[in-house]
């Protein structure tokens, strides 16, 4: 199959537990054409040159999240990223940074995944609501104080961007602490107690520097650092309050 | 634990030197250096109070530094300085605050800046304006 | 969890942040350009009779007090980050010694203008 005549060096930070002693960057001469994004430069490199290459992916599509990558040092999806815009030129691609290296492209997200589960990612009404009650009605503007954050596809990329998770894993992070808000702000939800109290640490909103690099390499715009600083005004407020408030009425 | 578990070897990459790594990284932490001047100002004027306590003679001679040109060139920079404050503070003031509706949309974040730039603007030159009014 | 105590010095940073985004090229200009240089202001401005003055009025003792502190505050938890950031992990003894030092100029600051009198 004719790729055609361009043809664009790929640098993949390679990682081989059972071989290496520490990462270390393999080149690849990877012909392409011109819709060609990063990823099918991988699964090129996979399919004819390197089989033993391994990354994530699945959608193709900027949807599933599967593909967050290094891309030339910036945080990117493979699949929404093309190696038309690299080329002339070398193209590093590395695993997510902030993250330890299963292998190759495939990083260790458990940390992530144990964090989403801590600030209860499911909406919890007030009341239990019966099918007879009929659905929730909302309107354009209480749609519009959760729904930017609700768009988030959990690729993780802003974990990579955010220098205050790398250099303490024990912050919640961007990504996760966006969709507390998420659910905090959903006029059905009645739930923002309980997921405070996460949110008032310094695991919490107060871990955020206001560096605001997850929100320029954010593939949905989701604006996570808006997310987490619209609720140190509240958080605050709270701290000051919570002497004169009844007592387990926290907000 | 079987023997595939035990090839697992997670590598973790030191986070020393991030901010190097990126431009919008260099660019964060020189806002954030800008702070030393403010603070640096905040105690010129700490020690001009200093100074008044001090006496007639003492409080002259920190008007007479200020007239140094070292002085004047260090607060030309400050002048810079705060000026790129009041950019900076008002392009990040947006993020914390919750979405604002005008006439039914949503106020866009650049929106936002804007008024905030407006506003020192006006303040500050009300307060250079309030000075000039000052002097009999 | 255990809840953070950032919303002290926040609260701070905050309101120095803003004073100092409003008024802080002004009052650069007044003091370090403006009344030196006598441009567009007269240096009688800053006399001394002038300043013990407005610092001896309840008003001028807050607005002196507002900008040393609140500024002072401001940079205090701006330059700890930058230390952090920067990976110097002196732990809570910098965060101690850094308020501490903004909580000294703090009260310097009240000790002095109080001292002067009404």
């Amino acid at each position: 199959m004719t790729n055609g005549n361009k043809i664009i060096e790929m640098e993949v930070l390679r990682y081989r537990p059972e071989l290496d002693q520490e990462p270390f960057y393999q080149s690849y001469e990877v012909p392409f054409l011109d819709d060609w994004s990063v990823l099918q430069g991988l699964q090129y490199i996979k399919d004819d040159l390197d089989g033993t290459l391994s990354f994530r992916w699945s959608c193709r599509m900027a949807i599933c999240g599967s593909c967050g990558m290094m891309i030339n040092g910036v945080p990117g999806l493979g699949c929404q990223n093309f190696l038309r815009n690299y080329h002339p030129g070398k193209l590093r691609v590395a695993a997510l940074e902030h993250f330890p290296i299963e292998r190759d492209l495939v990083v260790v997200v458990d940390d992530f995944m144990n964090k989403l589960a801590q600030i209860k990612p499911y909406l919890i009404p007030k009341q239990v609501r019966g099918l007879d009650q009929g659905e929730y009605l909302q309107t354009p503007q209480q749609l519009e104080q959760y729904r930017q954050f609700s768009t988030c596809i959990n690729c993780m990329l802003c974990y990579a961007a955010c220098p205050q998770y790398g250099m303490n894993a024990d912050f919640t992070g961007p990504g996760i602490l966006a969709l507390m808000h998420r659910y905090n702000a959903d006029s059905r939800d009645d739930g923002r107690a309980q997921r405070m109290e996460l949110g008032h640490a310094d695991a919490g909103v107060w871990g955020c520097t206001a560096v605001g690099y997850c929100s320029e390499v954010c593939p949905k715009d989701v604006d996570p650092a808006h997310a987490i600083n619209q609720n140190k005004m509240g958080s605050a407020i709270d701290y000051f309050l919570r002497f004169v408030k009844p007592r387990g009425a926290s907000q | 634990m079987s023997a595939q578990t035990d090839k697992r070897h997670p590598y973790l990459r030191p986070i020393r030197g991030w901010w190097k790594r990126d431009r919008y990284y260099i660019r964060y932490l020189a806002m954030e250096a800008t702070s030393i001047l403010i603070a640096l100002y905040a105690l010129i004027l700490l020690f001009g109070l200093l100074r008044l306590g001090q006496g007639e003679a003492a409080f002259n001679g920190w008007l007479e530094t200020l007239r140094s040109p070292p002085s004047v060139a260090l607060h030309s920079l400050l002048l810079l300085v705060f000026a790129y404050h009041s950019y900076s503070w008002f392009k990040v003031m947006p993020k914390t605050l919750p979405a604002i509706y005008w006439r039914g949309a949503k106020l866009p974040q650049p929106v936002i800046t804007r008024i905030g730039v407006s506003a020192a603007v006006i303040v500050n030159l009300l307060v250079i304006i309030l000075f000039t009014g000052l002097q009999s | 969890m255990k809840r953070s105590n950032e919303p002290v010095f926040w609260v701070l940073f905050g309101a120095g942040g803003m004073l100092s985004a409003l008024t802080g090229v002004a009052l650069v200009f007044v003091t370090g350009i403006g009344v030196p240089l006598a441009l567009l202001l007269s240096p009688e401005l800053m006399s001394y009779p002038n300043m013990l003055a407005f610092a001896q009025h309840w008003f001028g003792k807050l607005v002196i007090f507002a900008v040393i502190a609140l500024f002072l505050w401001h940079a205090t938890l701006r330059i700890l980050l930058l230390l952090h950031d920067f990976g110097i992990r002196a732990g809570p003894a910098s965060a101690l010694i850094g308020n501490g030092l903004a909580l000294l100029c703090t009260l310097a600051a009240a000790y002095l203008l109080l001292a002067l009198g009404f």
